[in-house]
């Protein structure tokens, strides 16, 4: 247990502690007890970055369950950090931001704890080394987002959007569980700095295209990738901090940070750079292209959200092409770089305008973009900082956006120079994709802004709309600041986090020494389609009332959403119906079920094994024994044929007495002495309740009814039968007994082994029957009680059980 | 003998089966009262049967039959008559507040198969 296990786990224990003080104090805002458990964990991050950027790399273990290889392995390196630092970094100021946000009488200690909870997760994922670790925390950031996505568990859309989140993500998060047990087939280790040094043996493994396949569906579903983004718009039904922290800064990067993390395992993979190059240019295209229709702010961030994952993802698969072809590939290389950039640069741009969005939310009390306009007057700081952020966002100079934007464009235009697959023929679609993401991404930025504060003021907004308290504003303020820092001072990062970072994704020692900067000449064809971008962009805007009408086209029956819906109610209708279809609720059916379970076992088994049986072994046979033997044989067959009951229960009398006459036979004195005294009792105890029961013992029963009776218990009875005797005659090892006769006198001191063994050797076991016993006593006195205070009746018969 | 007891204890437990597959509640009790009586015979059937003694110690005596299985069965018998014993009274009950003994009325659906 190093400092950094406990810094991971430090909100979890602090949740505990808000748990209790939000119970017993409600004075102060229970955010500011919250507020400086991320301060802390991120200053302390803040002091491991020389470290690390300077090429020392943290490992800490602790054994959890070693013997599966399962432990808590941290493993710090630049890309880790990185993300470490934006979850608390972003964390405290969502804390901050949230203070403002949710009033005193939300149910603050539940958020605060699932708040905590998701940031201990988070933080697991980004810093284990061990990828079951990194399961657990991965699955546990997924219950936490349900849990904050619930929050409002009073509206039936959060509860619509938890439940579609949580089946989404976990669903992926399974099969990806299910590609980290195939790497360790293939590698024999869960670490992943120990899978690293065995790439060879997963290139020759024909495992790895599976594994691959199967991690991805875990990234992709997570980090909200074409198909599975679906589940990211519902999620916004969440408060407004939860989205800016869990489902714009944080969690949805996690699948990227599995990719990037990834990224030297399986660079070799045709499979994994298609997937994740097309998978990501198809989502940022198709998700800003649908950001533009949507009348909800947080509907446009949240599309926008998952075309900027899209647009990192896609870098990312193109830093897979540096790895695999060399980190001399200057354009590949670059392109991590711009995937690590525009994460950070993302995390800050979008989380502001998230906060702004919520602010406007909070003081407007409407989110339709229908409704807001012209507050550019009443609302100027938040005006600011959206103008700020969402030009950064559309990739516009002098900031942070427009840096990493450039890099993003310009590798996509050297795509073509790849010497991998078939990537050089269809080099055309990749900057294609790009543009038309970003010429998007620039509508629906700029119509942000002009739709939010500009235009005509509505006036019919629910609330009266006036500029928000400084307490809201300080976060994205913050954040604000750092876009334009990071815009005209990209350098503070470059050579302290991102260059450490796109040395951990691409596995390369070499330092990078990156140097970022605004302007790369007019020969830059980035800039030109930069250009492009905005002058188009700007048309598409002004014109939009006359092109908007494509969006009819797409008719909700073809959409996504529709296909999970419909799978939702078909999967709970065909499920109830094959359950129903056994299900029968009848015990008979449940027993038959059983019975035939049994006697298939058996026939399988002896099929397997073939039947030994010899009878060699046997004592011999006496006259006296026959006969008890013709007693039960003759007892069973009343048993079965008779209609009265008293018969039936006479005749189980007779078997019971016959059975202690084979105890006797069979030198078994206590066990006939016990057999006779219980047999008695029963046997009373029958006839008291047979003074009760209907007089029939029995019911018109139909032939197949019988029949299948019939063939179950014949089945059953010959399973048993053939069971027994190759049980007997195939001893597979001495007799335990012997131990049992030696020590009978030198252990236990007594001479009666049925005895000793009972309440010596096996004493707990006669313990526990005495429990049993007492129980069903209990049971027994309590139902016989049950009647007495209902019907007052009885006394005598109470008498009667109760001294049984 | 062991041949003759356990196919005994075989019949014993398949007519068990049978009685317990009835409808009648009555029925089911005496078939899992036959079940632990099939049982028990099969348990003793394992350690062999007549091979020796009594198992109470004794100087003169050597051989004895094998006690594990009593005493397993001991436990068994107990068991089983406090099982009969709670179901017969359970039985009761429910023939008083339901009005039947039949299984399947007591759910209420009518069902023949």
């Amino acid at each position: 247990m190093a400092l950094i296990h406990l810094a991971i786990l430090l909100p979890l224990i602090a949740a505990i502690a808000i748990g209790v003080i939000y119970r017993y104090y409600k004075r102060l805002h229970l955010g500011w007890f919250v507020l400086p458990v991320p301060l802390i964990i991120v200053i302390y991050l803040l002091t491991l970055v020389p470290r690390v950027s300077s090429n020392q790399l943290i490992y800490e273990s602790l054994a959890i369950m070693p013997r599966i290889g399962m432990n808590f392995d941290v493993y710090i390196d630049g890309l880790g950090l990185l993300f470490a630092i934006l979850i608390s970094g972003i964390g405290a100021l969502v804390v901050l931001y949230s203070i403002g946000y949710l009033s005193h009488r939300e149910d603050l200690g539940s958020f605060y704890v699932y708040l905590l909870m998701f940031m201990s997760a988070m933080l697991g994922v980004v810093l284990n080394d061990n990828v079951l670790m990194l399961y657990l925390f991965w699955e546990l950031t997924s219950i936490s987002s349900f849990l904050l996505i619930a929050f409002w568990f009073m509206k039936e859309r959060s509860l619509y959007g938890a439940q579609k989140s949580m089946l989404i993500t976990m669903g992926g998060g399974f099969l990806m569980l299910g590609g980290f047990i195939l790497l360790y087939i293939m590698t024999g280790t869960f670490s992943i700095r120990e899978m690293l040094n065995q790439v060879a043996a997963i290139q020759e493994s024909p495992l790895a295209p599976l594994a691959v396949v199967l991690i991805l569906f875990g990234a992709f579903t997570k980090s909200a990738q074409f198909p599975f983004y679906i589940w990211l718009p519902d999620a916004m039904e969440a408060p407004t901090p939860v989205s800016a922290y869990l489902h714009s800064a944080t969690m949805v990067k996690a699948g990227i940070y599995l990719v990037a993390r990834l990224t030297p395992l399986f660079a070799f993979s045709e499979l994994w750079v298609w997937i994740i190059l097309l998978g990501g240019l198809i989502t940022m295209a198709w998700a800003s292209f649908n950001a533009i229709r949507k009348d909800d702010l947080k509907a446009v961030l949240a599309f926008s959200t998952v075309s900027q994952l899209g647009l990192i993802m896609s870098l990312l698969g193109l830093g897979a092409l540096s790895v695999v072809t060399g980190a001399n590939e200057e354009y590949f290389s670059i392109a991590v770089v711009a995937a690590v950039f525009h994460l950070i640069n993302h995390a800050t741009f979008k989380g502001a305008l998230f906060m702004v969005t919520g602010i406007v939310d909070h003081e407007a009390g409407t989110r339709s973009l229908k409704k807001l306009g012209g507050l550019l007057t009443v609302m100027p700081v938040s005006f600011t900082l959206t103008l700020i952020t969402a030009l950064s966002m559309a990739g516009l100079p002098p900031f942070n956006g427009f840096l990493s934007k450039e890099l993003f464009l310009e590798a996509m235009i050297h795509v073509g120079d790849a010497n991998f697959s078939a990537l050089a023929d269809v080099a055309f679609i990749f900057p294609l994709l790009a543009i038309v993401g970003s010429i998007f991404t620039f509508i629906y930025s700029i119509l942000l802004i002009y739709g939010v504060f500009f235009g005509k003021r509505t006036y019919d907004t629910p609330k009266e709309p006036h500029e928000a308290p400084a307490l809201m504003l300080i976060s994205p303020a913050i954040l604000t600041v750092l876009v334009l820092v990071f815009g005209f001072f990209p350098n503070v990062l470059s050579g302290t986090i991102i260059d450490s970072a796109a040395m951990s994704i691409m596995a390369s020692d070499t330092p990078l020494e990156t140097h970022l900067y605004m302007w790369h000449g007019f020969a830059n064809p980035a800039l030109w389609a930069t250009v492009f971008i905005v002058i188009t962009g700007t048309l598409l805007f002004y014109f939009r009332d006359k092109w908007m009408f494509i969006y009819d086209y797409h008719k909700d029956r073809f959409t996504l959403n529709y296909l999970y819906d419909q799978g939702l109610i078909y999967s709970r209708f065909g499920s109830r119906k094959i359950t129903d279809s056994y299900m029968s609720g009848f015990i008979r059916s449940y027993l038959v079920y059983i019975f035939l379970f049994f006697i298939v076992m058996g026939i399988l088994t002896l099929l397997n094994t073939g039947i030994r049986i010899s009878f060699d072994d046997m004592a011999p046979v006496g006259i006296h024994e026959m006969a008890v033997v013709l007693i039960i044989l003759v007892s069973i067959a009343v048993i079965l044929g008779t209609k009265s009951r008293m018969v039936s229960i006479i005749m189980l009398g007779a078997i019971g007495f016959s059975m202690s006459l084979f105890f006797v036979f069979f030198r078994a004195a206590d066990l006939a002495l016990t057999q006779l005294a219980i047999e008695t009792v029963t046997t009373a105890l029958f006839l008291v309740c047979f003074y009760h029961l209907p007089k029939n013992s029995r019911h018109q029963e139909r032939m197949r009814f019988k029949l299948t009776n019939f063939l179950v218990s014949l089945g059953v009875a010959l399973i048993v039968i053939i069971i027994g005797l190759t049980a007997y005659s195939n001893r597979l090892f001495d007799r335990i007994s012997e131990f049992h006769i030696e020590n009978v006198y030198e252990l236990a001191a007594g001479g009666n082994m049925v005895n000793v063994i009972l309440v010596d050797f096996r004493g707990f076991d006669t313990l526990f029957e005495t429990l049993v016993f007492g129980i069903a006593g209990i049971g027994i006195y309590s139902l016989m009680k049950l009647r007495l205070n209902r019907k007052d009746g009885n006394n005598e018969e109470h008498a009667e059980e109760s001294r049984i | 003998m062991e041949l003759i007891t356990i196919i005994l204890s075989g019949i014993l437990i398949g007519s068990a089966v049978y009685m317990m597959l009835s409808k009648s509640v009555l029925r089911i009790i005496i078939g899992t009262a036959l079940l632990s009586h099939g049982v028990h015979l099969m348990l003793l059937t394992m350690g062999q049967l007549k091979r020796g003694n009594i198992p109470v110690l004794d100087e003169e005596v050597s051989n004895y039959s094998d006690p594990l299985p009593q005493a397993l069965i001991l436990t068994a018998i107990v068991i089983a008559f406090a099982l009969t014993a709670y179901i017969l009274v359970l039985a009761l009950r429910s023939y008083r507040e339901l009005g039947t003994d039949d299984v399947e009325q007591m759910k209420g659906v009518p069902h023949d198969d």
